[in-house]
């Protein structure tokens, strides 16, 4: 998958979840502060980035993710 | 060899519902102090706005009696037909006897058996689950379902995690013989490998050491890893619904209402959006005013949709409870 490709994945996953519009996801945006996006949401989104990607996101590196940017590494990392 | 005379096999139905609703409504505003939170932050983590406690002299023989009695009024069935009383609670302030022989007692149903059952906030559909099977293999014609809590007396109200769910209630399903099917299968399971996620601590040997050495009492309180029990719920609970519709022939499509205990709205919403209802499956949030009364939250929201006319008798609904434990039930029931 290319950057690209994962941003738009995840761009889906957090429109569907927390209701972001797909356009507001942006790299440098932080989930709860620029997107509003609370813990309870970020557990969701993460179980369904392990699902789609296929990776396996450990409740102590939830804490880490906290930009978009971030995720996308991440799966990139460990997809 | 001779045989051993067996009572013939049947179908059990719902023929009765009856709830008690705690009388002193506890806004967010009430309880944020001590966990420096808001009602806002509350709403909108929970969806609770507000929820009932029982004030300290009702006790949950109390509750679960009225819930009781309202039940086999609204069945028409009187109390000595009772062939067994199962009171799911985990707030019932003593080891022996059971919740459940004061609630026979009080009720007159002088030929029941009765016991409680410990399940936590999957408690009711399990003991919905045992109902049907007595019922069915013809060990009782009637069995008196009683989920109540008094969670507001083992909630630690300092607790950020806790203080603003818990709440007070009780609801009970009369359960009878059926000609046809009133229930599907319960599908239950549980994972004591994570008995820390919802735990009452400390338990009362631990509570008598540590009063011996400290002089201080340390009351059992109710302790939850929020996020790990929110992960558990919403990524297991979708399959477990599908697996209990799937047992009783149906489909999504086929329910009018989903009621889910009342854990957090939260849960619900994640839950609706996996299992992809149709518009016109009513969702139960009974939360919003009632908050989270474990083992009575099903009979409760079940019994505001009926208030409310948002479902009917003879309407098919999903029930599902879940937490700790942690364990699980689901079954398909038609509402009485």
């Amino acid at each position: 998958m290319t950057d690209q490709e994962i941003l738009d994945t995840l761009r889906s996953i957090v429109n569907e979840i927390a209701g972001v519009a797909e356009a507001d996801v942006q790299l440098d945006k932080s989930f709860v502060d620029d997107l509003d996006v609370d813990s309870l949401s970020m557990v969701e989104i993460s179980m369904a980035a392990e699902e789609k990607f296929g990776v396996s996101i450990p409740d102590a590196e939830l804490k880490n993710l906290k930009t978009v940017a971030d995720v996308v590494n991440f799966v990139k990392a460990n997809a | 060899m001779t045989n051993i005379a067996a009572r013939p096999l049947r179908h059990s139905e719902i023929i009765g519902l009856g709830v008690h609703r705690a009388s002193r409504i506890v806004l967010n505003d009430e309880i944020v102090g001590p966990i420096d939170s808001s009602d806002q932050w509350i709403q909108e983590r929970t969806g609770i706005k507000q929820r009932t406690w029982a004030p300290a002299d009702i006790s949950i023989i109390d509750m679960a009696v009225d819930a009781g009695n309202k039940a086999l009024v609204h069945a028409g069935i009187s109390a000595e037909r009772l062939g067994t009383i199962i009171v799911s609670t985990i707030s019932h302030p003593y080891q022996t006897p059971s919740a459940a022989v004061l609630v026979q007692d009080r009720l007159g149903a002088r030929h029941a058996g009765a016991f409680d059952i410990s399940a936590a906030c999957a408690g009711f559909p399990y003991a919905v689950g045992l109902a049907n099977g007595l019922i069915s293999s013809g060990e009782s014609d009637y069995v008196l379902v009683i989920g109540v809590e008094k969670l507001s007396d083992w909630t630690d109200m300092s607790d950020r995690g806790t203080a603003f769910i818990f709440a007070d209630g009780a609801g009970a399903f009369l359960l009878g013989p059926s000609a046809v099917p009133g229930l599907g299968a319960t599908i239950w399971g549980a994972d004591g490998s994570e008995f820390e996620a919802i735990v009452m601590q400390p338990s009362l040997i631990e509570l008598r050491e540590h009063f011996k050495q400290t002089g201080e009492l340390q009351f059992p309180k109710l302790r939850m890893q929020g996020q790990k029990v929110f992960k558990w719920a919403v990524g297991g609970m979708v399959e477990v619904c599908h697996r209990a519709l799937e047992a009783a022939g149906l489909t999504p499509d086929d329910i009018q209402a989903f009621v889910p205990h009342q854990a957090n709205n939260r849960i619900t919403d994640a839950l609706v959006r996996g299992l992809k209802f149709p518009e016109s499956v009513v969702i139960a949030r009974d939360i919003i005013l009632t908050g989270n009364t474990s083992a009575a939250s099903i009979p409760l929201a079940l019994d505001t949709l009926l208030r409310e006319g948002q479902v009917k008798s003879g309407d098919l609904a999903l029930t599902v409870g879940f937490g700790a434990g942690l364990a699980y039930a689901a079954q398909v029931i038609r509402v009485p």
